[in-house]
């Protein structure tokens, strides 16, 4: 007998065709199966391999950031510092949540419980919405710090710094500055001279506020010029104990957002405030009671915290984008296929599949948050 | 796609194969339905198979006509393609030099990311591999066709990004039309090349070759399902025919590799667009460390191409000299072992990129472990000639081509693997020279063998055997011609990638340039044999070669489910079943009887 191939176009959704097979399979079965088992087992399969696929696509970036932290182990511990440890918990917390509820609606999809399907597999786009709300506040907060992605992260050498933060003086101002700098550094290390203001910063807190964007913009210094490590003693300040990243920079309001990473008060502030007051935000910052790690950091790894970021946004990026898929299928499902009660236990391949990728993304972000969030 | 009504042929009339020679009116895959859509939207392998081949082709067709205009180019060292400048000008010389650079990346990009990595198995492996297993058609027939649009999504727009700086260079005026454009990076996009240059089209270029490697994932991860799930009742893992062995190997290697460079080529966009920095030292990143990651993929994915290569040979030998395969379990495992290795010795393309003595000796020593199982397999075939009953057919010829084009590719590879020649031969043409023996020479002619030996199961009719023949020896001629000559100007010092070189070399470019067309020209009858036998070609009968392998006990093409009735497994190299009765007829069953006195006569086991 002869079992045409269009009839796969009813794989999942309906079995006109089927009836003159030999064997009278479950309407889920396509033609080119024996038997259910042998289907879903295939599928299965099927997934594992994608899903090793994507491992293996993510272990490139795990292997790209081995390499960065390697070469730069103080760049890593030092900038990382700049993230919120309370939002990647609270998304760790949404996600390990979501892949419960996921799981529990595989077993309930498996007993045919459309209702109780309906509701967990609701509760894990919850799980999802939660982790990409969570996502955005941080996100925001790095845009507004100019700590994004690439030539966006106002340390790269190419950075253009927004118009607002345009009035800086001229490179005259900071040579004077960088007089008392001692050691030269690589061009990567441009940024420098822009920092070099945050020497004069030390002393003068708030004075010199301003400066460093304009500087990047006429950007001419690339021969950078940066506080010795192990420089005078004395020069231990407020800006050179992390997370005060940005006490150098331009944004006074960049002390105390990166404490509170993306309250929006604060990051208004620190937007609106180039000119205000820096010791005031260097109070705020700390006033938070966040847990500061009172090491010394070098300038000059303050400098290439850029490296972290860029690091940090592929692979968070790719993971949410990961995320967003997942909810994309998860959401299709939802809406239009458990409505119509077709899964029980003969037929649940999808629910299934879609949780073992739900986990997964999981787990991936298990590993992201420790490695981005978490280094000592 | 649901609006085709399925012809049903009555369960109750199971033909067997050797009785459906006649009926003129057979249903098949090829005319069981009718009109653009019902290809389209097919989800039948054979017809993605054949959808593949049509596309494939035409990407070879370009490839081909860019490998010739290269090799013009490099008739002698003047600039030749100048576009509209003056003779002798810089600016002809810089126009040449530009359209040779983007040539040789066109050439190499569309050779390796839309022919020889997808040739083999999606356009035979998609053919016979579910007909091989007696299956009806793959695990996920509808991914199989979402790999195809894949490959044709990312073949045409990668194409169009690298020909439109070619275009370019012969019409400047389109460059206010569309913008400039086009590829002077090789096909490896090696930074900090790729990421440096202006108005190349890097980020374009490197977005479809991640569309395609989606593609190839898709049909690797096909086929591991295929080959895990719908092998028939009797067929344990050893009773695997030796070209499904090395699908299955290549397929692991597809879905192991390729996401590597995925996520490689992202990178790559990321540092091209955003100045991400992870590949450039400037910024904190590692220079070598895109050398890694794309070695990481490519150097599998040269298992990728030849793996399946391997394979067709196995069967071919096999079959056209009846006589069951020779060390079948070294053969299957070896195509492993090569999946395995072929991870481990990446670091053989970074000789010279600075890696550390030690790290280069360990590549170097396991560069060398390849030649083990890759020695094993060619030893197996020459066993299995060995006092073979030899039918000297069009595949046999191929065949007889590619092993000993791949033993060539193979020993120069071992001067390219040893650290000390490499220093010397590193980027010379010593490597082209070496790369397009086993990767161009062993591929396309196993390729070419395994279209020869399918034919008449694909498409149910015959070829001329004395044209395909001649073109088969034309080609090789061309090819040794053309690249032989190419070891002893790479030994010498020829370096690649430059469009003129000292007049010393002239003399072996001609030979090669002369080459190369002689090559094209066998190509070219190649084709036309193919597309006459499609026209004008008798009827295949369904078993031309007497295999056993399950693709030949069914009908010549094969009707829309590959089987009227399901098919038992059996020993896929034991020919004592078949009988040879006529062209027409071909090869036809013994009763079992018959059988059994062939076995006493023939005095082997099975």
């Amino acid at each position: 007998m002869t079992q045409v191939t269009d009839s796969h176009t009813d794989d999942h959704t309906g079995h006109a065709g089927h009836d003159d097979h030999e064997h009278h399979g479950p309407p889920h079965l396509a033609h080119h199966f024996e038997t259910p088992e042998q289907q879903l087992s295939s599928a299965k399969l099927g997934m594992w391999v994608f899903l090793a696929t994507e491992i293996l696509m993510f272990g490139g970036l795990f292997c790209a950031y081995s390499v960065w932290r390697g070469n730069h182990p103080e760049v890593f511990a030092y900038a990382h510092t700049a993230l919120n440890k309370d939002f990647g918990f609270i998304n760790t917390i949404f996600l390990i949540t979501s892949s419960f509820t996921m799981a529990w609606a595989v077993r309930t999809a498996q007993l045919g419980r459309t209702k109780a399907t309906f509701i967990l597999m609701g509760l894990t786009l919850l799980g999802g919405c939660g982790f990409l709300v969570v996502k955005t506040f941080e996100y925001k907060a790095k845009w507004d710090h100019h700590l994004f992605v690439g030539d966006l992260n106002e340390h790269h050498p190419d950075y253009v710094a927004p118009a607002e933060a345009a009035h800086g003086e001229a490179d005259g101002d900071h040579g004077a500055v960088d007089e008392h700098a001692t050691i030269e550094q690589t061009a990567a290390d441009h940024g420098a001279a822009d920092h070099g203001t945050s020497d004069a910063s030390v002393e003068v807190a708030g004075e010199t506020t301003g400066e460093t964007a304009g500087e990047i913009v006429g950007g001419a210094e690339r021969t950078s010029i940066a506080l010795a490590p192990d420089g005078p003693a004395g020069v231990v300040a407020d800006w050179m104990v992390a997370p005060v990243i940005a006490g150098e920079t331009a944004d006074a309001g960049h002390a105390d957002d990166h404490a509170a990473d993306g309250t929006d008060e604060h990051g208004a502030h620190g937007e609106a405030a180039a000119d205000a007051g820096h010791a005031d935000a260097h109070g705020g910052g700390h006033g938070d009671g966040h847990s500061v790690s009172k090491e010394i950091v070098p300038l000059k790894d303050r400098q290439k915290i850029h490296q972290f970021f860029q690091i940090y946004f592929l692979m968070t990026g790719l993971h949410t984008f990961h995320v967003l898929v997942g909810m994309g299928v998860i959401a299709w499902l939802m809406f239009c296929k458990v409505p119509k009660g077709i899964f029980g236990p003969g037929y649940y391949t999808p629910i299934d599949l879609v949780g073992l990728y739900w986990h997964l993304v999981d787990l991936i972000w298990i590993f992201l948050f420790p490695l981005l969030y978490l280094i000592h | 796609m649901s609006t085709t009504t399925p012809p049903i042929t009555p369960p109750s009339s199971p033909h067997s194969p050797s009785s459906s020679g006649g009926g003129g009116g057979e249903v098949n895959y090829i005319n069981a339905t009718k009109g653009i859509k019902s290809w389209m939207f097919t989800v039948d392998h054979k017809r993605i198979g054949l959808m593949y081949m049509v596309g494939v082709m035409s990407a070879y067709g370009l490839g081909g006509l860019f490998a010739i205009l290269l090799r013009s180019e490099l008739w002698n060292p003047e600039p030749s393609f100048i576009g509209g400048a003056e003779a002798g000008t810089t600016e002809a010389m810089n126009n040449a030099w530009d359209f040779y650079n983007q040539a040789f990346t066109l050439h190499g990009a569309v050779m390796v990311f839309l022919f020889i990595i997808p040739a083999i198995p999606a356009i035979l492996g998609n053919m016979v591999l579910p007909i091989m297993l007696g299956a009806k058609d793959v695990a996920f027939p509808r991914l199989n066709l979402l790999s195809f649009y894949f490959w044709v999504l990312g073949g045409l727009f990668f194409v169009w990004v690298l020909s439109k700086g070619i275009i370019n260079s012969f019409y400047p005026g389109m460059i206010e039309i569309w913008g400039p454009g086009g590829l002077e990076t090789g096909w490896t996009f090696y930074t900090p090349y790729s990421t440096t240059t202006q108005n190349s089209a890097v980020v374009a270029a490197t977005f479809g070759a991640f569309i395609l490697g989606f593609s190839s994932i898709l049909t690797g991860l096909n086929f591991i399902a295929t080959v895990h799930m719908l092998r028939p009742k009797g067929m344990g893992w050893f009773q695997l025919p030796l070209f499904l062995w090395a699908l299955y190997a290549t397929a692991i290697i597809q879905i192991l590799a390729t996401p590597v460079l995925a996520i490689t080529l992202l990178l790559l966009i990321a540092e091209k667009t955003l100045g991400v920095g992870i590949f450039n030292p400037a910024l904190g990143g590692d220079a070598v460390l895109y050398q890694h990651f794309f070695w990481f993929y490519s150097h599998p994915a040269v298992y990728i191409m030849i793996l399946p290569a391997l394979g067709i040979i196995s069967e071919v030998v096999s079959v056209h000299s009846r006589k069951s395969i020779f060390g079948y379990k070294f053969i299957a495992i070896s195509s492993l072992a090569i999946a395995f290795l072929g991870f481990l010795v990446w670091g053989h393309h970074m000789f010279t990129s600075g890696q550390s003595a030690l790290t280069n000796a360990v590549f170097s020593l396991i560069t060398f472990f390849v030649a083990v199982p890759s020695a094993i397999k060619t030893f197996n075939w020459i066993a299995t000639m060995y006092k073979g009953d030899i039918r000297i057919t069009t595949p046999f010829i191929y065949i007889l081509f590619t092993i000993g084009l791949f033993t060539i590719g193979g020993l120069t590879g071992l001067f390219l693997g040893c650290l000390s020649t490499d220093i010397h031969f590193h980027d010379t043409y010593f490597v082209v020279a070496h790369f397009h023996y086993v990767m161009m020479g062993s591929t396309l002619f196993a390729f070419l063998a395994g279209v020869y030996h399918w034919f008449p199961k694909m498409f149910g009719k015959m070829y001329n055997v004395f044209w395909s023949n001649l073109g088969g020896i034309i080609a090789f001629i061309g090819f040794q011609l053309a690249f032989f000559i190419q070891f002893i100007a790479g030994s010498q010092g020829m370096p690649r990638r430059y469009a003129s070189y000292p007049e010393h070399f002239e003399f072996y470019h001609q030979v090669s340039t002369v080459g190369a067309y002689t090559m094209g020209a066998g190509m070219i009858i190649v084709l036309l044999t193919w597309i006459v036998a499609l026209r004008t070609g008798k009827k295949a009968p369904a078993n031309p070669w007497g295999g056993n392998t399950l693709e030949w006990h069914t009908t010549s093409p094969p009707p829309t489910a590959n089987f009227h009735a399901e098919p038992t497994a059996e020993e896929p190299y034991d020919y004592s079943g078949w009988k040879y009765v006529s062209p027409e007829e071909g090869w036809v069953q013994r009763t079992p009887e018959e059988r059994e006195a062939a076995r006493q006569q023939l005095g082997t086991g099975h």
